[in-house]
């Protein structure tokens, strides 16, 4: 399986692109739509023409046509042949190659139990449901034995339930069978869960590739912030283990609890929609609360952004527009917030993160 | 209302049948003299009757069917292969557009007088009209079909390993397909028109040639005869397409 490397690459919104995906990685491409995803997919698979060069292994395949790159290609809408059956869907790419019957017969059937779809084998596209139709889908781009496997966005036609359960399942199979794999998403979420490393697209360049720790905890800088929903991250001076799982962090001079094995919280994030606000005292346990003053509002489509100046910190909650309106927050006001436990994120740093 | 429903599927074959007894009532009311011009529908099945036993209709409906099926074959096959390469190729599309947007609306039966001349009277003459006429929808409608097909298809299948002759073959020729059949249908009812038209004018066999013969003779069961046969064979073929299109296309449509 190789290790890719995409150098100077230039096509419609892609600007100078340069990106290393390692062998056997399962590399996500994250970014908002339109910032250039597919098209990068479209360069590596050969089925546009581009400026720049796609190394594999240290050769360049630039003038190798899409059909002979030896590429697994999952696309968007999956494209199943509407007139081919499961299993000679499966089957055309060995056919294309002209194996002998049996050989054909023996992978695809190899392929139907890697997917769990032998029972699905003469059936039609449209008998489908939509996450058998990704399975077969799935099979087809495995089957011809490619060296690189391409996903675009292969999970978002599908309901959430069928979503999870796939998405776990895919990270088995592309662990299982070692094939250098991208995986293009715009769902923050996913990506943290299924990538090795994650490298984050806008507008055409590529502003971060680390670990989805890592992007969360350091982004690079305001694009990528923004696009993960622009987290509060505060640095933990010190912190306790109160009891197991339970520590607090003490971040520029706040007591913070957090939810977390291990004693050595480096960092805490939290999004701005997870800090609630108030403008008198919350009753209940004074846990995670804290007061400050407000001095800085921003209004953003349907919600208000209001920062507080907590201790040394700067906190940003977020609150929709009606109940910023009926708190009548001005600058300058003294406000309450309560951080919502379950929803902070801690990176411990004895997880040996290799950072860039 | 139980009955209603029972009766349905029936329903088509319900018509005709009251529309045939009315035409025998009609005629038996003997309201045109000697009952010349309008022979009743059980004279009308006697006249075919002796036509099919003496072979005379056989012998003219061979002759149709022959020219029908020479015609709508070559026609379809050579609508089809350059509306494939039209589709699949732009430099072809480009090149032959204007030629055939120029022909394509000139009324096929228009060139029966230079095909006289060029052809002469004989069999290619009806073959070369049917051939003209069967030429221009299956032509249109495979081209339609082939530009149709979702690039994607044709995206995947290359990713897979699949040559352009292979995806043409395996993918874009299929997926095509229902368009392709729409054009064969409509051949169908334009080969017995054109067909029906030149027997007409130019040639001294065939359905066409029947019906011309007896007008003169004024035998106006032998014409009603021939307008039945000309009726079936024309329902027949458009349903042997559409039969031929589902046993194609149907399991995955």
């Amino acid at each position: 399986m190789p290790h890719i490397e995409i150098k100077n690459i230039g096509k419609h919104i892609c600007r100078d692109v340069n990106l290393e995906i390692f062998d056997r990685e399962l590399l996500v491409l994250l970014g908002p739509s339109g910032a250039g995803k597919t098209t990068l997919l479209n360069v590596i698979s050969g089925l546009t023409d581009y400026q720049g060069s796609v190394v594999f292994d240290g050769v360049p395949i630039d003038r190798v046509a899409a059909s002979k790159r030896g590429i697994g290609y999952l696309f968007q809408h999956l494209v199943l042949f509407p007139h081919l059956d499961v299993v000679a869907n499966i089957a055309y790419g060995l056919k294309a190659r002209k194996l002998p019957e049996s050989q054909i017969e023996a992978r695809v059937g190899e392929l139907l139990k890697l997917t769990r779809i032998s029972h699905l084998s003469s059936r039609y596209p449209k008998q489908l449901s939509g996450g058998e139709k990704q399975r077969v889908a799935l099979a087809r781009a495995l089957a011809h034995w490619p060296k690189v496997l391409l996903l675009d966005e292969p999970l978002s036609s599908l309901d959430l339930q069928t979503t999870k359960y796939l998405r776990t399942e895919l990270k088995q199979l592309q662990k299982e069978l070692g094939i250098t794999t991208i995986y293009v998403t715009h769902d923050l979420d996913e990506a943290g869960e299924i990538a090795d490393r994650i490298a984050i697209i806008s507008d055409g360049s590529i502003e971060q590739v680390a670990q989805p720790d890592e992007v969360f905890f350091y982004p690079k800088n305001k694009a990528v912030s923004d696009f993960i929903g622009a987290p509060n991250i505060l640095t933990c001076d010190y912190c306790r283990e109160l009891e197991h799982g339970v520590v607090e962090a003490n971040c520029g001079g706040l007591p913070i609890i957090v939810a977390h094995e291990g004693n050595s919280v480096e960092r805490i994030a939290l999004l701005p929609r997870d800090i609630y606000v108030s403008d008198s005292w919350p009753p209940g346990p004074g846990v995670n609360r804290f007061s400050g003053t407000i001095n800085d509002i921003q209004y953003v489509d349907d919600s208000v952004r209001i920062g507080v100046e907590v201790g040394q910190n700067k906190l940003v909650a977020e609150v929709p527009h009606h109940v910023f309106n009926e708190m009548s927050l001005v600058v300058g006001k003294e406000v309450y917030l309560i951080l919502k436990l379950r929803r902070i994120k801690a990176y411990d740093c004895r997880c040996d993160h290799s950072r860039q | 209302m139980r009955w209603f429903k029972r009766l349905r599927p029936g329903w088509g074959l319900l018509s005709i049948v009251v529309f045939l007894a009315l035409w025998e009532l009609l005629a038996r009311l003997n309201l045109t003299p000697g009952q010349i011009l309008f022979p009743s529908f059980s004279e009308v099945v006697e006249e075919l009757y002796t036509l099919a036993a003496n072979g005379v209709l056989g012998e003219h409906f061979w002759a149709s069917l022959v020219r029908v099926m020479a015609g709508l074959t070559a026609g379809s096959l050579a609508g089809i292969m350059v509306g494939v390469m039209m589709g699949w190729r732009d430099t072809m599309d480009k090149a032959l557009n204007p030629i055939i947007s120029m022909l394509y609306p000139i009324p096929p039966l228009g060139w029966l007088p230079l095909l006289m001349l060029w052809v002469g009277f004989n069999e290619a003459l009806p073959i070369t009209i049917i051939f003209i006429a069967s030429f221009f929808p299956v032509l249109y409608n495979t081209i339609t079909g082939i530009k149709g097909v979702d690039k994607d298809y044709i995206r995947v299948a290359r990713t897979l390993g699949a040559s352009d002759i292979k995806i043409l073959a395996t993918v874009v020729m299929p997926l095509a397909l229902p368009n392709i059949f729409t054009g064969l249908r409509l051949n169908a009812g334009m080969a017995w028109r054109v067909l029906i038209a030149a027997e007409m004018i130019a040639i001294p066999t065939g359905i066409g040639a029947l019906m011309m013969q007896s007008m003169s003779l004024i035998r106006i069961d032998i014409i009603i005869v021939c307008l039945i046969v000309l009726a079936v064979a024309t329902f027949s073929f458009d349903r042997f397409f559409g039969f031929l299109e589902r046993r194609v296309t149907a399991r995955w449509r």
